[in-house]
C-alpha cells in the first residue's frame, strides 16, 4: 500500500475553553477524496483549516499533521508558506469574500503564479489562460480583466479552483466549496474537481455537510460530531450500512412526508395577478431610467386557506422578491388581493391592520432578530402594535402560548437569541409571528440556513401548525427535497416568471418544462444532472501540470 | 460621566454579556479609570463651589435663628444694617454675628468675584503663602494683630489683577466650564443623533436635501458669526450655548446616520415593519442601540472639544459676559500679566489636567467599545 500523503493523527483543537476538535486521527492517500462530513459546529472546517495552520491565533492545537516528511505543526513558517499554495491548495466556501474585489481575476491568478513559480507576465499570463481554461470558463481572454463581481458564483468559485490548481498541488483541501451555489452550479462544480481529480491524480480533502454530495465524490467518508470522528469508511459501506447512531440519524434526517390534505374549494386567501417587480436602470448624468431589472415579471398566484404554495427557483429567480412584494416590503404593480383587501392601495399606516393577518418569516433566522433584545420582547413586539389594550398578564401569556406552539420553553423568554442554536431561533422568528395568530405565513427560505436534521423538524414543525390553525403558507425555497414535504402547489420561477405551476405532485412526477425538469434532476440525482445542466459541455482543457 | 458608562445598561435589569464585557475592558485600562475617578471627585467638589469657596458663611446662628447665606439673600437690616443684601466680609457684620451666635465659613473666604480690600498689593497678589505674616496682614486695619487677617483669607493661588482670589475663580471656573461642556454634548448630541437617524432611516430625498443642507451648514464660519452676535449683544451662558448649539449638532450626524443606512436593511429592522411597527419604534428600539457605541464613543472628545471651545472664546473676549469666573479669562489675565506667572500656570495646568482626563476617559471608552476587543 502506498504511503499516505496526508497523515492527521491526534490531532485536538481548543479556542480558549471551548474544545473545537478532539482527537481526530485521519489519512489521505495519493490521488484519493476524503470526505469530513458532519453538521455546523462538529469541528469540520477546524479540523481543514489546521491542516494548512490557518486558525486564528487564539487555537492552541495539539497532535501532529505530517505531510511528506515534514510535521506541518512543527515547521516553520518559511517552510509552512511552501507548502500552502504550492503542494496544498484550498477552497474556501464562499467565493465573493475569498476573491479580492478590487482587483482582476487575471491579476489575482497571476499573483499566485508569481510568488510561488516567479512567472514574469507573459508566462504568468498564458499560464492563468490555460488555467482559466481548465477550470471551464468560456472565453478566458475577455475574462482575464473582469473583477470578481462581474463573474456568476459558479464562474467564482471556477476562478478560486485555478487559483488553488495554479501551482499543481498534490492535495486540494474543498471547504465547502458547493453550499453557496444553486443546485445545477453545484452539479457543475463537482463534475469539474471530478474531472481535474482524475486529470491531475490529485488527493481531495471535501468538507461538506450535504451527503448527496459526498455519495457523488467521496472515495471514503469520516464522521464527525461535537469535534470527534465518530465513523470512518468507503463511501458505499457508509451508506448502505452506517453503525453509529449519528450516521444513520443524519441518513435519516432529510425531509420527508407528505403535505396535509386542503379542503378542495376552500376560500382564496391570497390573491396576485400580473404582479411585477420592476427595479429602473439609471444612467447617464440626469439618471435617465434606460431600463429595468425586472426581478418579479408578471405572476399570477392563488392560494386558499389552509394550502401550501412553493415557490422554487434559483438565486436570483425573483422568489424572495416575490414574498416580499406580497407582504408590500417593497413596492409592486400588479394586484395583490389578501383578505379581500388591496395590499397595495392606501398607505403603510392604512395597512398595518391587515399585518396581523399576514406575517413573514426570513431565511437569516440570526439576522432576523434583534440581538440587544430577549427573546420574551421579540414575540411580545407585535402585540403592542396589533393589540395595544392588552394587559401586561394577558401578553405574557399569548408569548408564552406561542412559545409553547413552536416547541420552545416559556422559561427562555428572559434570554437572548445568540443564546440559542440555529434552529431553535428560527422557531422564536416563528412565534414572532404566530402570536398575533395571522391566517396567512411567507416563509422565505426559512430552512436553508440549517442543518438537515433540523430542516426536518422545522418542516414538521410548520406542519403541524398548518394542521392546527388552518394557516395559509407562501413557502419559498430552492431546495425541492424540502418543498415535496410541504407544498400543495408549486410555481418554479425563473428570471422573474413562472416556467410551470402546478400541483407538486404532478411536477415531480412530469416535469413539463425542460428547466424544472434540470432543477429535479439536479436535486435528487446529482449523477444524472450536471452535463445536461452545463449548456454547453466543459470544454476539455489542455493538463494543468 | 457616569451617565455615559452606563447608558448601554437601561434596558435590561443585569449588564448584558457584552456590555459586562465592555465595563470589564474599560475598568481593565487603568489609566482612563483613574481619570475617570479624579474627574468624579473634581466635578463632584466643584459641583458644591459654594461650600468651598464663598464670600457668604455656609450656616449662621444669630439670635436664636439659624440662617443659610449660602442659599439666601439676606436684607442687610436682620444684621442691624441698611443695605438690600448683606456683605458677610465687612467687619461690622461680623463682630455682630460673633457677638450675637457664631457663623460657619466654607475653607475659602472669597467668591469668584469678591474683591479682597485688604490684599497686600494692588495688581496681582503672588499666593499668600510666599508672604511673610507681616507682609500679608500690612493691609488689614490692625496689621498682624488683625482677627480677619487668618488662613480663611488666605489667597492660595494668589489673586488676579483685580484683587480676586484665583482659587476661588478656578472652582467656580471649573465647574461652569464642565457644565457648559456637559450641556452642550448632551444637547447636540441628542439633536445630532435625531437628525442623523432620520437621514439614515428614511435615506432617498430626506437622506440628499439633508446632506446638502449640513455641507452649506458646517461652511458657515462660526467663529464670526459669535464676533458679529456677542457685537450686538453681550452673551450670556444660555445664548453662547444656543450659538455654539447650532454648529456642534453636526458632529455625529454622520456616523449615526452611516450607522442607520446600514442597520436599517437588517432583516430584523425588515421583520419588523412587516410586524406593522411604526417607523419611530422601530428606529429607538432597533436601530439606535447599533448608533449607540458609535454615539457613546464619541461623547467624551465632544465634551472635551466643547471645553476647549468655551475656554478659548473666553481667552479671546468673546465667550461668558464679563465678570464671569472662566478658565479662558485666567488665561487672558496671565498673558496680559506675565510678571504674575501664578496666573497663567494656574490657567495653563487646570485646562491640561482637565483636557488630559477627559481624553484619557475617552480613549479608555472608545478602546472599551472596540468590537476587537470587546470580542478577542
Amino acid at each position: 500500500m502506498t504511503p499516505p500523503l496526508l497523515r492527521v493523527s491526534d490531532l485536538s483543537i481548543r479556542f480558549g475553553a471551548v474544545e473545537a476538535v478532539r482527537h481526530v486521527s485521519f489519512d489521505i492517500a495519493p490521488g484519493e477524496t476524503l470526505a469530513l462530513v458532519g453538521e455546523s459546529g462538529s469541528g469540520k472546517s477546524v479540523t481543514a483549516l489546521s491542516v494548512l495552520k490557518l486558525l486564528p491565533r487564539n487555537a492552541t492545537i495539539a497532535g501532529s499533521i505530517r505531510y511528506g516528511g515534514d510535521d506541518l505543526l512543527a515547521v516553520p513558517e518559511a517552510r509552512l508558506r511552501a507548502v500552502r499554495g504550492n503542494d496544498i491548495g484550498m477552497i474556501f466556501q464562499e467565493p465573493m469574500s475569498s476573491l479580492n474585489p478590487v482587483h482582476t481575476i487575471g491579476r489575482q491568478v497571476g499573483e499566485v503564479l508569481a510568488v510561488h513559480q516567479g512567472l514574469r507576465r507573459t508566462a504568468a499570463r498564458r499560464r492563468t489562460l490555460e488555467l482559466l481554461h481548465a477550470v471551464g470558463i468560456h472565453d478566458p481572454e475577455s475574462r482575464l480583466a473582469d473583477y470578481p463581481h462581474q463573474l456568476s458564483g459558479g464562474q467564482r468559485q471556477r476562478v478560486m479552483i485555478a487559483m488553488a490548481l495554479a501551482n499543481g498541488p498534490k492535495l486540494l483541501i474543498a471547504d465547502e466549496p458547493t453550499t453557496a451555489l444553486d443546485v445545477t452550479v453545484q452539479a457543475q462544480i463537482l463534475a469539474l474537481l471530478k474531472r481535474l481529480q482524475q486529470e491531475n491524480g490529485l488527493a481531495m480533502l471535501f468538507i461538506t455537510h450535504d451527503l448527496s454530495i459526498v455519495r457523488r465524490i467521496a472515495d471514503r467518508v469520516c464522521v464527525m460530531t461535537g469535534g470527534e470522528i465518530v465513523e470512518t469508511g468507503p463511501v458505499e459501506t457508509i451508506f448502505a450500512a452506517p453503525w453509529h447512531d449519528y450516521t444513520r440519524h443524519l441518513l435519516a434526517a432529510a425531509p420527508r412526508g407528505e403535505p396535509l390534505v386542503p379542503a378542495p374549494d376552500a376560500a382564496p386567501v391570497v390573491e396576485a395577478r400580473d404582479l411585477k417587480v420592476w427595479f429602473p436602470v439609471r444612467r447617464g448624468l440626469l439618471r435617465r431610467t434606460v431600463g429595468h431589472i425586472r426581478a418579479v415579471d408578471g405572476v399570477d398566484l392563488t392560494i386558499r386557506k389552509g394550502e401550501t404554495l412553493g415557490v422554487v427557483g434559483e438565486s436570483g429567480s425573483g422568489k424572495s422578491t416575490l414574498g416580499y412584494a406580497i407582504m408590500r416590503l417593497i413596492g409592486s404593480s400588479g394586484r395583490i388581493v389578501v383578505m379581500g383587501q388591496d395590499v397595495q392601495a392606501g398607505s403603510w399606516r392604512g395597512l398595518r391592520p391587515l399585518r396581523r393577518h399576514m406575517q413573514i418569516v426570513f431565511q437569516d433566522s440570526f439576522g432576523s432578530l434583534s440581538p440587544r433584545l430577549s427573546v420574551g420582547q421579540i414575540v411580545e413586539e407585535g402585540l403592542w402594535v396589533h393589540m395595544p389594550r392588552l394587559t401586561a398578564a394577558e401578553r405574557a401569556g399569548r408569548v408564552e402560548a406561542a412559545m409553547q406552539e413552536v416547541g420552545l420553553d416559556p422559561a427562555a423568554a428572559g434570554r437572548y437569541p445568540h443564546e440559542f442554536s440555529g434552529g431553535q431561533r428560527q422557531r422564536i422568528a416563528i412565534a414572532r409571528a404566530l402570536v398575533l395568530e395571522p391566517d396567512f405565513l411567507v416563509l422565505d427560505e426559512p430552512t436553508s440556513a440549517l442543518d438537515v436534521s433540523i430542516q426536518a423538524q422545522v418542516v414538521d414543525l410548520l406542519r403541524d401548525i398548518q394542521a392546527r390553525r388552518g394557516l395559509s403558507y407562501l413557502f419559498i425555497s430552492h431546495d425541492l427535497r424540502v418543498v415535496r414535504a410541504i407544498a400543495h402547489r408549486l410555481i418554479v420561477m425563473r428570471h422573474g416568471t413562472v416556467v410551470e405551476a402546478g400541483p407538486t405532485a404532478a411536477i415531480f412526477a412530469d416535469p413539463r418544462e425542460d428547466y424544472t425538469r434540470q432543477l429535479i434532476a439536479a436535486a435528487f440525482d446529482l449523477d444524472a444532472g450536471p452535463q445536461g445542466a452545463d449548456g454547453p459541455p466543459l470544454p476539455s482543457g489542455p493538463q494543468t501540470e | 460621566m457616569t451617565a455615559l458608562l452606563e447608558a448601554p445598561s437601561v434596558r435590561p435589569p443585569r449588564l448584558s454579556p457584552l456590555n459586562r464585557r465592555r465595563l470589564d475592558n474599560f475598568r481593565a485600562n487603568r489609566r482612563g479609570w483613574w481619570s475617570l475617578w479624579i474627574f468624579l471627585v473634581l466635578f463632584v467638589l466643584t459641583l458644591g463651589a459654594e461650600f468651598i469657596a464663598n464670600d457668604r458663611p455656609i450656616l449662621v446662628f444669630y439670635k436664636g435663628e439659624v440662617l443659610a447665606p449660602a442659599f439666601v439673600n439676606y436684607p442687610e437690616a436682620r444684621f442691624g444694617g441698611f443695605l438690600a443684601t448683606t456683605n458677610y466680609r465687612q467687619p461690622f457684620i461680623a463682630e455682630e454675628i460673633a457677638a450675637n451666635g457664631w457663623a460657619v465659613w466654607p475653607p475659602v473666604r472669597f467668591s469668584h468675584g469678591t474683591v479682597d480690600g485688604y490684599a497686600a498689593f494692588s495688581g496681582p497678589n503672588p499666593p499668600s503663602w510666599l508672604m511673610s505674616h507681616q507682609t500679608f496682614c500690612q493691609r488689614y486695619p490692625l496689621g498682624v494683630e488683625d482677627p480677619d487677617c487668618h488662613w480663611g483669607n488666605f489667597h492660595w493661588l494668589g489673586t488676579d489683577d483685580r484683587g480676586r482670589d484665583v482659587l476661588a475663580r478656578l472652582i467656580h471656573g471649573f465647574r461652569i466650564s464642565i457644565l457648559f461642556g456637559l450641556m452642550l454634548t448632551v444637547l447636540s448630541s441628542v439633536i445630532g443623533v435625531v437628525a442623523g437617524a432620520v437621514q439614515g432611516y428614511f435615506g432617498g430625498w430626506t437622506d440628499l436635501i439633508f446632506q446638502r443642507v449640513i455641507e452649506i451648514w458646517t461652511s458657515v464660519p462660526a467663529l464670526y458669526l459669535l464676533l458679529i452676535i456677542s457685537s450686538v449683544i453681550a452673551p450670556s451662558f444660555w445664548v453662547l450655548l444656543g450659538i455654539l448649539l447650532l454648529f456642534s449638532w453636526v458632529t455625529l450626524v454622520g456616523i449615526v446616520r452611516a450607522e442607520f443606512l446600514r442597520a436599517r436593511n437588517f432583516e430584523y429592522v425588515t421583520a419588523a415593519r412587516a410586524l406593522g411597527v411604526p417607523n419611530h419604534i422601530i428606529m429607538w428600539r432597533h436601530l439606535l442601540p447599533n448608533a449607540m457605541v458609535a454615539t457613546l464613543t464619541f461623547m467624551p472628545f465632544i465634551l472635551s472639544g466643547s471645553v476647549a471651545t468655551l475656554t478659548s472664546l473666553d481667552f479671546l473676549g468673546f465667550g461668558l459676559p464679563p465678570g464671569s469666573p472662566s478658565l479662558g479669562e485666567l488665561l487672558a489675565q496671565g498673558k496680559n500679566n506675565l510678571h504674575a506667572p501664578w496666573l497663567g500656570l494656574t490657567g495653563f495646568f487646570t485646562v491640561a489636567i482637565m483636557m488630559t482626563l477627559l481624553v484619557f476617559i475617552g480613549e479608555a471608552v472608545r478602546d472599551a467599545f472596540d468590537p476587537r476587543k470587546t470580542f478577542a
